[in-house]
């Protein structure tokens, strides 16, 4: 063993690297590892958030299509219920229509009928007296005896 | 001075003589000045050892002028890489709060694995080319030096007493030497000599073990480097086995120092 003056030099070395460690190396670089852990730690928390606020927005937007659907089924069948409901109503009215076109139809034909019922009635009775005339050969008035034409006529 | 003219012990000698001088000049075996005396300086131990720390100093410091939060560069990860792995180490021992612990284990660490580094260098490379600058001899593990590791061992135990006292009061310091492990006061005295042993047996160990491994690893290199051919193989796998030796080292002395600050911090 050697010790000597080297020890002293070697000693006074290793104080003076250990204070200039300690001041001027170990706390920006430890300072700056905490720094980053924190954020690091930071990220993490913000990204389990941001996972955590997916789940919820997609839970919502399941839920917000379901709604859809649901709401889109009903509004189908209530369009079926007033499709069905309107063809009926239209079936009705035509039917009502038809009944109405027919019915004044029939009038028409009534009064038309009964306009040449009475035509040829009258032309009937003129008809007989003018066959009568003939027959008797001599002018019978015809007022004089419109009652028995009117009587005829009516029987026709 | 070539390898052949000499015997392998006078080999081995010659490199772990260090290169000393004191106040008369530059001291060599032959000469005038053998210089053995205390005021002699081994330059090549202080002149490694001071170039060594500055490369740490200088390397962790451009880090820290640097550091950012932002994503650091490879230089930057690596050296945070070492200074987190101190930081746990200092963490999962001391529980105190001490600005000096954690930087004093980190300049420890990483200076001591520097020095003992240079054990993996091969023994007569840098002999050879101090020679060609006519230096005669050439140490350039400093750690195998035990001027070199007594005075880290020095260091560390000034910052035991002190805290020792710091944190108990000299009085509580010389209770906790006299009144344990026996708690009669006619046996404080026995008390005194065990515990004052344990104190002193802490910087002695400290010093000791970091020396002996590597001056004992050193000498086996400088064996090897004797045997002629085979020493290659040999020596590729004593260097492989410094793997572990080295960095074990370091990480003990550092580990005990933490260990012995904390118990210095601790009141009883």
């Amino acid at each position: 063993m050697n010790l000597n003056m080297t020890l002293a030099g070697e000693l006074i070395a290793f104080i003076v690297f250990v204070i200039f460690c300690m001041k001027y190396v170990w706390p920006p670089i430890i300072g700056a590892i905490e720094a980053r852990q924190a954020v690091i730690a930071d990220g993490l928390a913000a990204s389990d958030r941001a996972a955590k606020d997916l789940e919820l927005a997609q839970e919502k937007a399941t839920a917000q299509l379901k709604d859809a659907k649901a709401q889109a089924a009903s509004i189908v069948e209530a369009a079926k219920k007033r499709e069905a409901q309107i063809i009926e109503e239209a079936a009705v009215k035509a039917h009502a229509e038809k009944d109405k076109i027919l019915a004044s139809g029939h009038a028409e034909i009534d009064t038309e009928r009964n306009q040449a019922k009475e035509e040829l009635r009258q032309q009937v009775a003129i008809l007989a007296v003018a066959g009568a005339e003939k027959i008797l050969e001599r002018s019978i008035d015809a007022a004089a005896h419109s009652d028995i034409l009117d009587k005829l006529v009516a029987e026709l | 001075m070539s390898a052949a003219e000499v015997t392998s012990q006078e080999y081995i000698k010659h490199h772990l003589t260090n290169l000393s001088a004191d106040s008369q000049g530059l001291c060599s075996a032959n000469s005038l000045n053998p210089c053995d005396g205390f005021w002699t300086v081994h330059l090549d131990t202080l002149g490694w050892s001071v170039f060594l720390g500055l490369v740490f100093i200088t390397l962790f410091r451009s880090v820290a002028k640097k550091a950012s939060t932002g994503v650091p560069g490879k230089l930057q990860c690596a050296v945070e890489m070492i200074v987190e792995f101190v930081d746990d180490s200092v963490k999962s021992t001391f529980h105190g709060k001490n600005p000096v612990i954690a930087p004093l284990a980190l300049t420890i660490f990483v200076w001591v694995l520097l020095m003992n580094s240079m054990d993996w260098v091969p023994v007569d490379l840098i002999p050879r080319i101090a020679e060609l600058f006519g230096l005669h001899y050439m140490k350039a593990v400093p750690t195998t030096d035990p001027n070199m590791t007594f005075a880290l061992a020095l260091g560390v135990f000034a910052l035991i007493i002190y805290y020792s006292i710091k944190v108990k009061g000299i009085g509580g310091f010389i209770k906790e030497l006299t009144t344990q492990p026996f708690g009669h006061w006619s046996l404080y005295p026995v008390n005194f000599i065990l515990e004052m042993v344990t104190l002193l047996a802490r910087p002695l160990s400290l010093a000791l073990r970091l020396f002996g491994n590597l001056y004992a690893g050193e000498l086996i290199f400088l064996l090897i480097a004797t045997i002629g051919l085979f020493q290659l193989p040999v020596h590729f796998l004593w260097a492989a086995f410094h793997l572990l030796v080295i960095p074990l080292q370091a990480f003990i002395f550092m580990m005990l120092t933490i260990l012995y600050l904390s118990l210095a911090h601790e009141d009883h």
